[in-house]
């Protein structure tokens, strides 16, 4: 409820990411006529970076919020109650990961109606939205434990231009095969994001691609366990009972 | 002179500053020059350099503008603390405030201008351009800037607060960015290139890669576009300068 009563929260989640696919889907619709790249329309191979925008921003807000709740100490009174370190951290995503559902309905409704198309189809639109559920958690997961980390506000805003950099370090903008540099392409392979955007853009582009649906999910997957287990490590410590 | 001073070693003696103005605008030639230079590659791509100084250009502009909006921050966080009152109490001429912050800018600018284009050459860009052309590539991302921080600083003297940051910062993004950012503007479709060409920026743009890659292009048109920016952006900080005096800083 907190993050969706936050307009400051919702309102640059939906149009930021609209915004720059906009702007990269006409700057850079010429890079279809690139010998081998997967589709006429670079509407529909850029559709994926909005969901993957998404899961950054949920770090900050979701972070966000939660380092607000120790610094005003309201952690502490939680630590009066009996609920379980996993059961406060996922519920602190609560709102993040519906805020997330939220933008991934919007993203896919504007880029349809744009022209973008999904070649998976309905079901496969079921599955995109459950992709997006499982990046925005994985990187809400980032930032509880962000916020667990340091404990104020400042520090978890300052992941965002981080984040921000990994993203921009991957397959956002071209094919992986099609980027020219190898060092460009070496760090787009080993980034965990140009997975994630893969596995979306696949529902766009082929339909159902096994692997890169696989390889999607288990990046999203791993992200979230490994920083779940970390945040619920870190609250141990923040709610030792004295 | 001591305003711009007193920035000037705000900045450079403060990491939380000099850091992000140093690291964005590498990341962002590396992002763009790295990731995207297969682009150079589409048909009609028509550009006499290297798809590295193409972005190069581009970043250095940004990073201009950007700079220039950085500056106005620090203005306003001035005003609101207080600062700007004892500023208006003690200068002798007011515009001598807005004339110092302009200074601080321009000097972080080439401070920036050097370490990119150092990096840039370090990497390979290659500069068909003569020592003319460089300097009139300079001297646009010094208009560029100078433009910037005029309308910043018009917001911040309206404004002075802080909380002013994205109203001075999101219309300069939008005008960057509604310009030949990745391919040059015949390769621009739709909306994008509709804005883009009437845009002041693009023959800003368009110039400053010109003189880069010696196919000077659009000159008279890049510095009448800056030249009508920064003075209309003037009037703006200078009006704004005004109100600020009358509300008593």
């Amino acid at each position: 409820m907190r993050t969706l009563r936050q307009p400051a929260q919702v309102v640059p989640t939906i149009t930021f990411p609209l915004f720059l696919l906009a702007i990269n889907a006409g700057g850079l619709d010429a890079a279809t006529d690139i010998p081998g790249f997967p589709t006429d329309s670079y509407l529909t191979f850029a559709l994926a970076v909005p969901f993957i925008q998404s899961g950054i921003f949920a770090v900050s807000n979701g972070g966000a919020d939660l380092a607000r709740d120790i610094e005003t100490g309201f952690l502490d009174r939680l630590a009066l109650t009996p609920m379980s370190g996993v059961a406060l951290v996922t519920g602190q995503l609560a709102g993040v990961v519906a805020l997330g559902l939220l933008n991934a309905v919007v993203y896919l409704g504007v880029g349809l109606a744009a022209g973008a198309t999904l070649e998976a189809g309905l079901a496969g639109a079921l599955v995109l939205l459950v992709l997006s559920l499982v990046i925005v958690f994985a990187f809400g997961c980032v930032g509880v434990y962000a916020a667990f980390r340091f404990g104020n506000g400042e520090a978890v805003q300052g992941l965002f231009p981080l984040l921000f950099v990994f993203l921009f370090l991957s397959s956002m903008a071209l094919p992986r095969d099609l980027i020219e540099q190898d060092w460009f392409r070496t760090i787009a392979t080993y980034n965990p994001v140009s997975y994630l955007i893969e596995g979306v853009r696949s529902l766009f582009i082929v339909g159902f691609d096994g692997q890169a649906l696989a390889l999607a999910f288990g990046c999203g997957t791993a992200i979230g366990a490994v920083f779940l287990a970390l945040a619920v490590g870190r609250l141990r410590t923040r709610l030792v009972r004295t | 002179m001591a305003v711009a001073w007193r920035n000037l070693h705000n900045f450079f003696t403060n990491p939380a500053l000099i850091v992000p103005a140093l690291l964005f605008p590498l990341f962002f030639f590396t992002a763009f020059a790295g990731g995207l230079s297969r682009v150079a590659g589409a048909p009609g791509f028509d550009f006499a350099g290297d798809y590295t100084a193409f972005q190069f250009v581009f970043v250095l502009l940004q990073a201009s503008a950007f700079g220039g909006v950085f500056t106005g921050f620090a203005m306003a966080r001035d005003f609101e603390s207080g600062f700007g009152r004892r500023m208006l109490l003690s200068a002798p001429n007011r515009l001598g405030i807005l004339a110092g912050y302009a200074i601080a800018a321009v000097a972080r600018a080439v401070f920036i201008w050097v370490l990119l284009t150092a990096i840039a050459l370090a990497v390979g860009m290659g500069v068909g351009g003569n020592a003319v052309d460089l300097l009139g590539l300079y001297a646009l991302a010094g208009i560029v800037s100078f433009a910037a921080l005029m309308w910043a600083a018009g917001v911040a003297l309206r404004i002075r607060s802080v909380q002013a940051g994205p109203l001075m910062q999101t219309p300069v993004f939008l005008i960057i960015f509604l310009a030949p950012v990745y391919v040059p503007i015949d390769l621009l479709s739709g909306w994008v290139e509709s804005a883009a060409r009437v845009n002041p920026v693009t023959a800003i743009i368009e110039a400053s890669r010109g003189f880069i890659s010696g196919a000077e292009t659009d000159v008279l048109a890049a510095f009448g576009a800056a030249a009508g920016m920064a003075l209309a952006l003037v009037v703006w900080a200078v009006t704004g300068l005004r109100r600020a005096e009358a509300a008593g800083g």
